[in-house]
């Protein structure tokens, strides 16, 4: 018995779906876009600055009570929340100038305790407004430079169309991800940032499989157009892109259900990015060198060198 | 014949194996909680101790696993957390201050993986508990004050030089100075350009004089205001009994603190915010000390000890205090013995002059203050702090004091430098504020861990199970590689001295675990591919691989640069997702193209193969 999740004989007119899929990816850019001017994102604490109190209660807690202790400490803007379970409560308090601002946590860990003794504090984070600043600049700044860095890299061993094809959909993939995060307002903090870069990553990766072979085949293949080069390509790599998507999504539930409510948001961001980092290395990255007129001359290797002859096989 | 591996890839596959899990293997054995006791300021621990601690720990009947030394550093390993705690009190009190006691975690490594330098992964403060501070110092005030003390220097400087300023000011980042007379800028420009070498000079119109500090003077000033703070906080940090603090510099103004295994944050940042000064005084030579001792102090004056417990009668007139010192440092005279060189401000050279002008040939003394919390609170719920005053030094003055002087006969290098140290952490310093801080209670630490290793199991497992079904034998010879890699990623972790595993490097090694089958799934494909376009088995693995090296290198390279770029800019715990994605990523290439070739080969290679289980 051999599984294999697709039997194709025929190669698959993938690029005959392009100028929906061009349409489809415009709407849900548009869309994302749109989302984050008007509702803009979640920022969360490693960016906003504040302090976050995370306290359990053994037996159980009563938000509502949290609330009314903290406004009666001085804490009325105070944001009360479930974390992760019934026990675990979040609290979240803005920066503010009349109280020592490093002092807020303990402040309120203090005044929870008077109420009722058994509370625990689970942990405190403090974030000054400087260091908000900061994160939200770098941040901004390593997604750019990891960008740069991949456009120079695929521009080297490959071509600029396909560079730019595969940084259109890395951008592609992080703005939905980002319009993702927006419309449900997830929290988005450090962790989703560095899954936003994985997925650049992830999406990379299979773009760059997809891009490889295009290129083989344009050196192997005599006849045909360059859009029937690139769907034999996309059939031949069909397999394996969903395997791989698929035992990372399987990984990326584990980490989902298992992992704790620290690590939903990468979780989730993780695995919105791979469903479109799939999609998009298939529709974007192909569409963009197609529409870029990427042609057999530009593929055919410049001396005899062969790829990879420079390495040893392994 | 295709498809053998050559002996040195056998050995190559086998060396790299043996050698990551044998540095994985101090994961498995635990921690054993312990109590470390470490020399202090004045004393220093040797194996001498044990045996007191022995007996001691013995008669409160409390049960320790084993007690061992090295490093100047005695460690009781115990049964459990209950005991851990009892064991320092009681240690605590019994060595008193002359000792640091801390609580810790020590890995439970047997003997013979200790001597090849194996140890456990370092576990983030996410994971193992603990506070992280960032503070800032205030560069600001650090820079008025060297603004303020060139100001009260130009002043007095002129003045005694004759040459007749009409104001000197402080405006924006420059000092203006006013005079009357065109030729007394001439004058003062000339002396104040060859005495302030770190200083810049210009003239703004014919009366008004402009100076700057160089660039140079700038950073020197930020980068002392930094150091000295972090000189003050390695000391305090000691107080808390936290057995591996880190205090660290990061970029130019903030200092980075960890203290793993604290939990009363408040009493932390009490100590680390509390202030210690110092204080030059006379020695009182009409008093007895031997009357002060027995409780006839005489007026006017105060019986302190030095540190060796001796006994010093001081004049209750503070002759200087600390926040004149502007640097203190160590070095030797012309006839190589130890001195320590200080500088104080303007103020405080005339100060220091005033008073030691009539006191020649008399003994001065140096005076540490400093602020101890107590293990009680007062009334309003902070802590109780208790002054302590130390005498660290008795010198004889030998001539009229200035803005800066020396400290001669001491003993030896060590203690100038501990002098030095200690004026340093007695003067002024820049205010420094936490900009950030994040604390994770120890139960949270232990959930996280927890979750951390079942999404890892369960993400390994359900992956495991894909492979097998979906690639059959080859499926198989997947997953092996797989379980390797996930091996040497922990051997690799240990062995690396910087990396520490937190709970977003768990998700980076779940991820990997998902990401690292790829590489397999290309080769596979490919094969698979092969054998449709009618290659034989062996072709077709040979082909298989050969074919989709490039691919995977390219993609790899491409995950490696934005792993790389998360490491640059990311901090804490993101930077440990990033190390163990890069480690992943290497660990994967060489598994999923290596380990399983060999095992490829030697399953199928060389040998009439029919079909292929793929």
């Amino acid at each position: 018995m051999k599984f294999q999740i697709l039997k194709l004989k025929e190669t698959v007119d993938f690029m005959k779906l392009r100028f929906p899929a061009l349409v489809l990816s415009t709407i849900l850019i548009l869309g994302s876009i749109g989302s984050l001017a008007v509702n803009q994102l979640n920022w969360g604490l490693d960016f906003t600055g504040g302090t976050e109190i995370q306290v359990s209660y053994p037996s159980g807690a009563n938000l509502e009570k949290v609330r009314q202790d903290l406004a009666g400490a001085n804490f009325p803007d105070a944001i009360v929340q479930n974390f992760g379970s019934s026990q675990d409560v979040l609290i979240r308090i803005a920066i503010r100038d009349d109280l020592p601002k490093e002092k807020i946590g303990d402040f309120v860990v203090e005044a929870l305790k008077a109420q009722d003794s058994s509370v625990q504090m689970e942990s405190i984070s403090f974030v000054g407004p400087s260091i908000g600043e900061e994160l939200t600049e770098q941040g901004g700044l390593a997604m750019l430079v990891a960008l740069i860095c991949i456009l120079i890299y695929v521009a080297m061993r490959f071509e600029y169309r396909f560079a730019l094809g595969s940084v259109s959909a890395l951008l592609h993939d992080v703005i939905l991800t980002l319009g993702l995060f927006s419309v449900l307002q997830l929290e988005f903090d450090l962790t989703v940032l560095a899954a936003l870069l994985a997925v650049i990553g992830y999406s990379l990766n299979d773009t760059i499989v997809v891009s490889d072979r295009i290129r083989e085949n344009f050196r192997k293949v005599r006849k045909g157009t360059p859009i029937e080069i690139i769907n034999i390509s996309l059939t031949q790599t069909l397999n394996r892109t969903i395997v791989t998507s698929l035992t990372t999504i399987l990984v990326l539930l584990a980490l989902f259900f298992k992992g704790g409510a620290l690590i939903h948001g990468f979780a989730t961001a993780l695995l919105f990015g791979v469903v479109i980092g799939t999609y998009s290395s298939v529709y974007i990255a192909s569409s963009v060198a197609l529409a870029l007129g990427i042609s057999k001359e530009d593929l055919m290797p410049p001396e005899v060198e062969k790829e990879g002859e420079d390495l040893e096989p392994l | 014949m295709l498809n053998q591996t050559p002996i040195w890839k056998y050995i190559l596959v086998v060396f790299v194996m043996a050698l990551c899990a044998l540095y994985a293997m101090p994961n498995i054995y635990g921690e054993d909680p312990a109590v470390q006791i470490s020399s202090g300021r004045n004393a220093t621990v040797t194996e001498q101790l044990i045996p007191g601690i022995q007996s001691s720990l013995d008669s409160a009947s409390i049960v320790y696993k084993g007690i061992e030394y090295n490093d100047e550093r005695i460690l009781v390993r115990l049964n459990d957390n209950d005991t851990q705690l009892k064991a320092r009190e009681l240690l605590d009190s019994q060595l008193g201050e002359e000792y640091f006691v801390a609580m810790n975690l020590a890995p439970d490594t047997p003997d013979w993986l200790k001597a090849i330098n194996a140890a456990p992964m370092k576990l983030g403060l996410d994971l193992r508990g603990g506070v992280h501070f960032l503070m800032e110092v205030d560069m600001k005030s650090a820079i008025d004050k060297a603004f303020e003390d060139a100001i009260g220097d130009f002043r007095t400087q002129l003045r005694e030089e004759k040459i007749y300023y009409r104001t000197v000011r402080q405006a924006g980042d420059n000092i203006e100075i006013t005079f009357r007379a065109p030729e007394m800028l001439e004058k003062a420009q000339f002396y104040l350009r060859n005495n302030y070498r770190n200083m810049e000079f210009n003239e703004r119109d014919d009366l008004t004089l402009r100076a700057l500090f160089t660039e140079t003077r700038l950073a020197e000033i930020r980068d002392y205001a930094v150091k000295q703070n972090i000189t003050i906080i390695r000391n305090r940090v000691n107080q808390l009994g936290v057995a591996e603090p880190l205090v660290q510099k990061q970029g130019g103004e903030r200092i980075v603190v960890q203290l793993p295994g604290i939990q009363d944050t408040a009493k932390a940042k009490e100590i680390l915010n509390a202030t210690a000064t110092l204080e030059f005084r006379l020695i009182d030579q009409n008093g007895d000390v031997r009357d002060a001792v027995n409780g006839r102090v005489p007026a006017r004056s105060q019986l302190l000890y030095d540190r060796n417990g001796q006994p010093v009668l001081l004049r209750n007139d503070i002759m200087l205090t600390g926040n004149h010192i502007i640097d203190a440092n160590s070095s030797t005279d012309e006839n190589g013995f130890p001195q320590v060189n200080i500088s104080l401000d303007s103020k405080g050279g005339s100060k220091m002059s005033n008073a030691t002008k009539d006191n020649i040939g008399k003994p001065m003394a140096t005076v540490f203050i400093e602020f101890k919390a107590t293990d009680e609170r007062g009334p309003d719920g902070r802590l109780v702090f208790e002054k302590q005053e130390e005498v660290i030094n008795v010198a004889t003055i030998q001539a009229r004091l200035g803005n800066s002087f020396r400290i001669t006969g001491i003993d030896n290098p060590k203690e100038a430098r501990d002098l030095s140290l200690l004026l340093r952490a007695g003067a002024l310093i820049a205010p420094i504020q936490i900009v950030e801080e994040r604390t994770v209670g120890p139960s949270l630490g232990a959930e996280n861990i927890k979750q951390g290793m079942l999404a890892i199991q369960y993400g390994l497992a359900a992956v495991l199970l894909f492979m097998l079904v979906y690639y059959r034998a080859f499926g198989f010879v997947a997953n092996i590689a797989l379980l390797t890699n996930v091996i040497m990623i922990a051997g690799i972790m240990s062995m690396i001295p910087g990396a520490t595993l937190t709970l977003p490097g768990m998700a980076g090694i779940v991820l990997t675990v998902g990401m690292a089958v790829d590489a397999n799934v290309l080769i596979f494909e490919r094969i698979r591919e092969e054998i449709r376009e009618g290659r034989s088995p062996q072709q077709a693995i040979h082909f298989g691989y050969d074919n989709a090296f490039s691919t995977i290198l390219d993609a790899n390279i491409t995950t490696f640069i934005a792993g790389m770029i998360l490491f640059a800019v990311g901090t804490g715990p993101i930077k440990g997702f990033s190390i163990t994605l890069m480690i992943g990523i290497i660990t994967s290439m060489f598994t999923a193209i290596i380990v399983t070739r060999v095992l490829v080969n030697l399953i199928w290679g060389g040998k009439r193969v029919k079909s292929l289980a793929i």
